[in-house]
């Protein structure tokens, strides 16, 4: 895709006057900012509603209602919600799971990608097809089969406490690695298509061997997408909890998810304090995504490069 | 039909191969003494396993992620260990829920020695399907200590046994002295009486009885007492186990009753959270409320707990009367192959004594006792009137969800509950669909 | 489906490369063929082993009844699983009608919202990554935080809506947002929407980075044929893009199940597919069976759904 190509597009259509006019644009630049403004404000209410909620004392809650003015606002909710939950403990298991799946998974689909896009195989269309359809699959479709397999393949003594893949953190890395590959594989091939297969070729006259070509020339090429991949599978493996319900029986073992759970009771559920469970339990996320923001959105270049 | 299982399990073979390495796993990493334990629990009979001397680790599953039960059980387990310096207890606490959801695949892979678990066909199941141990012995142990019926509670189909429990909590109609007091009520005995109560309340500007299913359990509450008080407790049983008919004039009944009060039920319940309804009762907005125990957790001013008072379900046939009474029972069971069968009994030997549920209770005020002449000094009003109630009672149900097929209740009777609330004209076609599930699922 | 076959394919695809092709693997050593049979195979094999294998075993488990305890208990019924779901489920066809009425939705509004968000952020405006931020939100918190998050909001009794327009009060004007089956729908929805927008927004926003900046700037700059020249210049350019997102928003809609399960466990109007597959496989009601069943018309669907719009893609991108 190369911008002549569509420069060329433009000329199609006959009302576009590409290059025109001064830069009347200003009113149209306020309505815009207040349309944006307005919008982005309207996402945050959810956000804000429970923000407020958990900065409030139940018992104040209980008697005048969630929607009034506050006479104490503070951070116990949140104090008792980590005290109570066990979060760091969870917190830590959950970077176990999360750090090696999502290097392991980038890794392993930018190989398929690679051999997908600059390799002319038969199979080509076949390897893709398992990819992408299998990142179709919904997780329940999987589970019965894959429990009953996670019993049956065993692991040496330093990865599991019984023997099993069943109930062991490398399991559920696993299970993260295979699940996520095949968006990954998709996302990266589309992107891989777009590099010129002529770096490619002048690295094989010199005699660059099969590893030597995807690790020096393909994989620096796909720094932005890589980036990108990795924040979102941080916040879907982050997030996750559907695997650790029937891959893991020990109640320490469980991700960040479960300790959310352990704060809404079965007889008695303290919304405020659930809501500033909810809250800790995001900041993670939110903290890796400001953090990497400029390079995330930068790098996020799914779609074709300019060539 | 014969029994052909896709290939990709191999057959029945695994099992036994899955079993062999849970053996082999534990002779390896524990002390001599449990591998005698282990052999023993594997053999047929239960031999006398509560005279040896136990010692080392039992590991225990439980549910109790919630502050104060999981406070609670930890005194159980102190007491115990205080009186057993040579047994460890090691728990392993899973979120309520989680716990529920992978109790199937818990109990077949790595299970603990011991769980917490639910009395009624919840248990039976279990113990049916082979993943769970029976524990004869202990019940030699502490067979004293429990009335009849808590024997039969504790018994799978095949009549060993196979549960130790810990305390229940009686279903009833809750409702505020002071509100009963101000308008001049009185406690209604049978259906007439309480549907003149549902009429005063009303004209009086309250809900009559305030209700919530969007937690879709509550609905099998009212079923269930409507179901014994009309049909009696057999027929109630009988409907749970699947062997008599939803297409039965009698089940029609029930919904006919239902119908006649669900007017005097508080608007929009479909979608109300439990708690909700029970805090429209803590602000005397609503008059009764039909559920367990446990709403006394809801009032948290002490002021309002002691306002809290209850009744049972009026009668309606007066073949049954108040006969019988909804008291969901916790407690423990043994997995199928206990690591450390000797300890585990010691352990369950102990949760069934005074001394056992007695170390729980003065943790959390919530429950009863079930042990007979159980001092029931320290108990708080809601307690003691749960006891009386208790011990009036000649028959003693579960709740739908623990006395019925579980993937009958939660995939047919929650929805098909929640389709009569929405629309109770349609009770002709939807019990017809109920009974056509039911078939599907009891008889494959 | 084994590594053995997919290592064979790359061997043999060898022979079959024609002039033109990116890739010849005849001047591959042997050393090299190993290696790309390796970075193929190891991730081939374990998507087949712990994604195919199991799916396959789905479909096979969807003609039997089990309870999920052992392996002796499993019973051939044939089609008797999807004949009663047809039939006698009361709970499928709504579920079917609540996956297309997602899929429609997001399809209509979220998607281009997010594309019309995209498009305006890309212009380099001020406070561009705040708004992006806010947008994105929904995107990298948890489930279970979003449907505790929106209960707040639509709780029935003392929820954020209902408290302010006195809309709670049982015996007059009572909106159940969660329980009323002509409400919940939607208000779910919303709470879906809210996500995916975000998640759109970002897809788009690296779709534009691709796109040539001086027709960008032709584009914006010419306020009164903005969106001619959006439609005829950077909506054209976004073609890759559009594939991405119309198979994620596919998925987003067939796999439809954690705003929903925490919201109201799927029920009295929330009915969905992903949602009826949990409730048979997870927990005590183990219905394997029955549940594999609905899982594999899930899996039917999704497959019909997008086999045929790669196979095209694929085939078009090869021959350019």
């Amino acid at each position: 895709m190369t911008a002549t190509a569509l420069a060329s597009d433009t000329a199609r259509p006959s009302g576009a006057h590409p290059v025109s006019g001064k830069r009347r644009a200003r009113p149209a630049r306020i309505v815009l900012h207040v349309f944006l403004a307005v919008s982005a404000l309207a996402w945050l209410v959810p956000m804000l509603w429970a923000i407020y909620t958990s900065l409030r004392p139940y018992s104040e809650t209980q008697s005048k209602g969630y929607l009034s003015l506050p006479s104490t606002l503070n951070f116990q909710n949140y104090i008792d919600a980590w005290n109570q939950s066990g979060m760091p403990h969870y917190f830590w298991n959950t970077v176990m799971i999360a750090v090696p799946a999502v290097i392991l998974t980038l890794l392993l689909s930018s190989f398929v990608a690679f051999t997908v896009t600059q390799y002319n195989l038969k199979i080509n269309l076949l390897l893709l097809m398992i990819f992408t359809a299998g990142n179709l699959l919904p997780q329940q479709v999987i589970i019965t089969p894959l429990y009953r397999l996670y019993l049956l393949i065993g692991l040496p003594s330093g990865l599991s406490d019984s023997g099993k893949m069943y109930d062991t953190i490398f399991g559920l890395v696993v299970i993260h690695v295979a699940f996520q590959s095949g968006f990954c594989t998709f996302v990266l091939s589309n992107y891989m298509k777009t590099i010129p297969t002529g770096l490619r070729e002048a690295a094989v006259v010199d005699g660059a061997t099969v590893w030597q070509i995807y690790s020096r020339i393909i994989l620096p090429l796909l720094k932005p997408a890589v980036a990108a991949l990795a924040t979102l599978l941080s916040i879907w493996i982050y997030n996750d909890f559907f695997w650790a319900i029937v891959l893991i029986s020990d109640g320490n073992k469980m991700p960040i998810t479960s300790a959310l759970a352990n704060l809404s009771g079965t007889f008695f559920t303290n919304d405020n304090l659930v809501a500033a469970g909810a809250l800790l339990t995001a900041v993670p996320t939110l903290l890796v995504y400001f953090l990497l923001q400029r390079q995330f959105v930068s790098g996020l270049t799914l779609g074709a490069e300019k060539g | 039909m014969s029994p052909q299982s896709p290939r990709a399990f191999q057959g029945p073979s695994v099992d036994r191969r899955i079993m062999l390495k849970g053996l082999l796993g534990a002779a390896g990493v524990a002390a001599l003494p449990t591998l005698a334990a282990c052999s023993s629990s594997s053999s047929k009979s239960s031999s006398s396993s509560t005279g040896g001397a136990a010692s080392g680790t039992v590991s225990l599953g439980s549910n109790a992620s919630d502050a104060v039960p999981k406070k609670a059980f930890q005194a159980v387990y102190d007491a115990f260990q205080a009186k057993n310096p040579s047994i460890k207890v090691q728990v392993n606490t899973k979120d309520h829920d989680t716990f529920q959801e992978q109790i199937n695949s818990y109990l077949q892979a790595t299970p603990d020695d011991v769980f917490t678990w639910f009395a009624g066909y919840r248990m039976q199941f279990f113990a049916a399907k082979g993943l769970s141990n029976k524990i004869n012995d202990v019940w030699d142990t502490i067979g004293n200590n429990f009335p009849q019926s808590v024997h039969d509670l504790s018994k799978g189909q095949d009549g060993n046994y196979y549960f130790v429990p810990i305390y229940y909590y009686p279903w009833a109609v809750f409702y505020r002295k002071s509100v009963f007091a101000a308008h001049n009520y009185t406690v209604p005995t049978d259906w007439n009486g309480f549907i003149s109560l549902c009429e005063k309340m009303k004209a009086d500007g309250l809900n009559p009885i305030a209700f919530a299913d969007a937690d879709k359990w509550p609905a099998m509450g009212t079923f269930d007492q409507l179901n014994m008080r009309i049909n009696g407790y057999q027929f109630h049983m009988d409907l749970m186990h699947g062997k008599a008919a939803w297409t039965d004039a009698k089940v029609k009944a029930v919904f006919d009753h239902w119908t006649q009060i669900l007017p005097y039920h508080q608007p929009g319940y479909i979608g109300r959270k439990w708690q909700d309804a029970a805090q429209s009762l803590l602000q005397k907005k609503s008059g009764m409320y039909l559920l367990g125990t446990f709403v006394a957790q809801q009032f948290t001013n002490p002021d309002d707990l002691a306002d809290l008072d209850f009744f049972a379900f009026p009668a309606i046939d007066p073949q049954w009367g108040q006969d019988s009474i909804e008291a969901p029972v916790d407690g423990f069971m043994l997995s199928k192959n206990p690591k450390n069968r000797a300890a585990a009994a010691k352990l369950l030997e102990f949760i069934g004594s005074a001394d056992g549920e007695g170390a729980y209770l003065k943790v959390d005020n919530s429950y009863d006792a079930l042990v007979t002449g159980y001092d029931t000094s320290g108990y708080n009003a809601i307690q003691k009137k749960s006891a009386q109630l208790f011990a009036s009672a000649q028959h003693v149900s579960q709740f739908m969800d623990r006395d019925a097929n579980p993937a009958f209740t939660s995939t047919v009777m929650q929805p098909q509950l929640q389709a009569y609330l929405q629309n109770p004209g349609s009770i002709g076609s939807i019990l017809s669909g109920i009974e056509q599930q039911k078939q599907s699922i009891y008889n494959s | 489906m084994t590594v053995g076959t997919s290592a064979d394919a790359v061997e043999t695809g060898r022979a079959a490369d024609l002039p033109r092709a990116p890739g010849r693997l005849r001047r591959l050593t042997g050393r090299d063929r190993t290696v790309l049979t390796l970075m193929t195979g190891v991730p081939t094999a374990l998507m087949v082993v712990f994604v195919w294998v199991p799916a396959l075993a789905s479909i096979l488990l969807s003609f039997t009844s089990w309870d999920g305890i052992g392996v002796d208990s499993i019973k051939w019924i044939g089609l008797r699983n999807y004949q009663q779901i047809f039939t006698i489920y009361p709970s499928f066809w709504p579920a079917v009608e609540h996956n297309v009425l997602w899929l429609v939705v997001l399809a209509a509004i979220p998607t281009p919202f997010g594309l019309f968000l995209a498009y305006q952020l890309d212009k380099k405006i001020r406070f561009s990554r705040f708004y992006q931020g806010a947008f994105f939100l929904p995107v990298m918190v948890s489930s279970a935080v979003i449907g505790f998050v929106w209960e707040l909001i639509y709780n029935p009794d003392h929820g954020l809506i209902n408290s302010l327009f006195h809309t709670n009060n049982p015996n007059g004007t009572y909106l159940d947002w969660v329980g009323n089956p002509k409400l919940n729908i939607w208000a779910v929805l919303v709470a879906a929407s809210w996500r995916h927008a975000g998640y759109m927004m970002i897809l788009y926003l690296a779709g534009l980075k691709s796109v040539d900046p001086s027709l960008k700037d032709a584009a914006a700059v010419d306020g009164a044929n903005e969106w001619q020249a959006f439609r005829h210049v950077v909506f054209p350019a976004l073609r890759p893009i559009n594939v991405v997102v119309a198979v994620v928003t596919v998925i987003e809609a067939l796999r439809a199940f954690d705003i929903v399960y925490v919201f109201n466990k799927g029920e009295h109007g929330t009915e969905l597919l992903s949602i009826l597959i949990t409730q048979n496989i997870i927990g005590e009601a183990s219905r394997i069976g029955y549940g594999s069943a609905l899982a594999v018309i899930l899996l039917v669907v999704s497959l019909a759904a997008i086999i045929p719009y790669l196979i095209v893609t694929f085939r078009k991108e090869r021959s350019t």
